[in-house]
């Protein structure tokens, strides 16, 4: 394990990993653009023949204009209430606190299945499954926990001394939220909209449980693939790729820049 | 506290607690009564009957895909948790920080790039006549069925989880202290021994933790076991999906669900507890 005969063995080994994460994702793309129905070696030609099919579908498009509905929508509400939920737990110490962040940041590890099936069932029964206001609220309650959770990384980043300075320079505590709070969070938050509509954007399960008629891309997607093998598949697939890869890099580009700024720096502004 | 410090607070604590009651608790309570219900004309009646529980129990089909879906995540997570472990060591001890930021980088990605796309196009490349045994044949190899089968499903299962072992593999390596390291180093211990001797123990909890998170994804897919493992014989998540979308069986649907989120409770538990148990002196 050491010396350079296992450095380099590392290395390829690392690389190994990183072919096998993203091939497919490489995969679909180059599919994306061949010739043939079934991509093999050697590979066909050129086209955008895909493209041109699926973007002159209307159904497409009606895909594309509900997932953009409902990933805005689920990014505003799950940011909104994750800056909450980071905000309490940042400041506030109360009893019942573990219970409470449980309660905040348990929905990603039940299976989505499961929430599907748990939405379709109590949406039906209030009236709102098969409408875009289901997976609207479904999608809020997945996305919210990546919400908290990086805005909670950034405040703990902060001075809880700062907030204290606020208050004695006369500010009032919704000043002091407004004017140092806030403003400290802001790459956050734009970090866990970026996020959370990706989460959204991408999410399948539950949406296909309760969508109804309002497909979104990716039930879209699961429905096609229930046919035969059909390349459109990757021409949407990369759009959606390339969306949910930008926001991804979005997210933690904001993110990053700002922790490796000089902290002093912050303070003054 | 005062009125108006009571408001303030409560602004901030109280929409995830009302959001979360509403649209999380409410529903899967409302599951785990749903198990209880009636199905009468093909209606669900509010009832108090133990028939779907007793008609799931007593399906072989039920037993059969519960242990294949157990069998399968715990092979999920072993599997994972190998092939993770040299390539978050290389990341944690062989490389500059910097290059483990962008790894970490790069890993987080797909973890939120569609996953059934990415099915889809190992369904391409693993097929009969896909990339892998087209480029085998060049070699007189294959062609090899993968595809439809364990093999198919495992390969998805790793698609989706890998990343996120690594992820947290590589976070528990890196933060294990040096020092203890190279004491052991220089009281004479071999590399290989140093590693299985300090520096798993020292890591456990992420090692743990990232093994739990690949079972629970994995026991709860159903896209690797229905478009690459073939459906047949299906998981519970397959199981639950045509129970549901077959018509008005969503009690015993519910039966399975329920069953499932017990199995991934007890897991979990035990997983957790033994990462954090203290080990005896």
């Amino acid at each position: 394990m050491s010396g350079r005969g296992g450095a380099i063995l590392s290395r390829v080994y690392l690389g190994a990993v990183f072919l096998f994460v993203f091939a497919p994702i490489m995969a679909s793309f180059v599919f994306s653009f061949n010739s043939d129905r079934f991509p093999s070696i050697p590979l066909g030609s050129f086209t955008l023949h895909w493209y041109q099919k699926a973007f002159s579908d209307p159904d497409v498009w009606d895909a594309f204009r509900t997932s953009l509905k409902v990933a805005g929508s689920v990014a505003l509400l799950s940011t909104a209430i994750g800056f909450c939920t980071a905000y309490t737990d940042f400041r506030f110490g109360f009893r019942f606190k573990p219970a409470y962040l449980a309660l905040a940041l348990l929905p990603p590890t039940i299976p989505l299945v499961i929430m599907g099936l748990a939405m379709l069932a109590w949406l039906s029964n209030v009236g709102l499954s098969g409408t875009v206001t289901a997976v609207i609220i479904s999608h809020t309650v997945l996305a919210t926990p990546f919400a908290m959770a990086v805005i909670r990384l950034r405040l703990s980043q902060m001075d809880p001394a700062l907030e204290a300075a606020a208050w004695n320079l006369g500010a009032s505590e919704w000043g002091a939220m407004r004017h140092v709070i806030l403003p400290f969070c802001g790459p956050a938050i734009i970090s866990a909209l970026c996020l959370t509509a990706a989460v959204s954007f991408d999410e399948f399960a539950v949406a296909w449980f309760v969508s109804g008629l309002n497909k979104t891309v990716p039930v879209m997607i699961l429905e096609i693939l229930q046919g035969n093998v059909d390349p459109q598949i990757n021409a949407i697939g990369t759009v959606v790729f390339l969306t949910s890869m930008t926001l991804v890099v979005l997210a933690q580009v904001m993110v990053m820049t700002r922790s490796r700024e000089n902290p002093a720096k912050e303070k003054t502004e | 506290m005062p009125r108006r410090r009571l408001i303030y607070a409560m602004t901030w604590r109280l929409p995830i607690i009302i959001w979360q009651a509403a649209f999380f608790l409410v529903p899967l309570g409302f599951m785990v009564v749903m198990t209880f219900w009636a199905v009468k004309n093909y209606r669900m009646e509010p009832d108090f009957v133990l028939q779907n529980w007793d008609k799931m129990f007593s399906k072989g089909y039920f037993w059969d895909a519960y242990w294949l879906t157990l069998g399968r995540a715990t092979l999920a997570a072993v599997i994972a948790s190998l092939v993770a472990f040299p390539a978050s060591y290389a990341l944690a001890f062989k490389v500059s920080p910097a290059a483990r930021r962008w790894a970490i980088f790069f890993l987080i990605i797909p973890f939120f790039t569609s996953y059934l796309v990415r099915a889809y196009a190992w369904q391409v490349i693993l097929a009969e006549q896909g990339v892998i045994n087209a480029g085998l044949s060049y070699l007189g190899l294959g062609p090899f069925t993968m595809l439809n089968s364990g093999i198919g499903a495992m390969v998805g299962y790793l698609t989706l989880t890998l990343p996120l072992v690594v992820i947290l593999q590589t976070f528990s390596l890196a933060s294990v202290d040096r020092n203890l390291i190279e004491a052991a180093w220089n009281l004479g211990c071999s590399r290989f021994r140093t590693i299985f001797r300090v520096i798993i123990p020292s890591a456990k909890v992420g090692l743990i933790l990232g093994a739990v998170f690949c079972f629970i994804l994995s026991f709860g897919d159903f896209v690797s076991p229905y478009y690459l493992g073939g459906s047949k014989p299906p998981t519970l998540s397959i199981l639950i999906i045509d129970t549901t979308k077959s018509g008005q069986q969503w009690p015993r649907a519910a039966v399975v669900a329920v069953t499932m989120i017990a199995t991934l409770m007890v897991v979990a538990f035990t997983a957790v507890s033994a990462a954090y148990r203290k080990p005896k002196q």
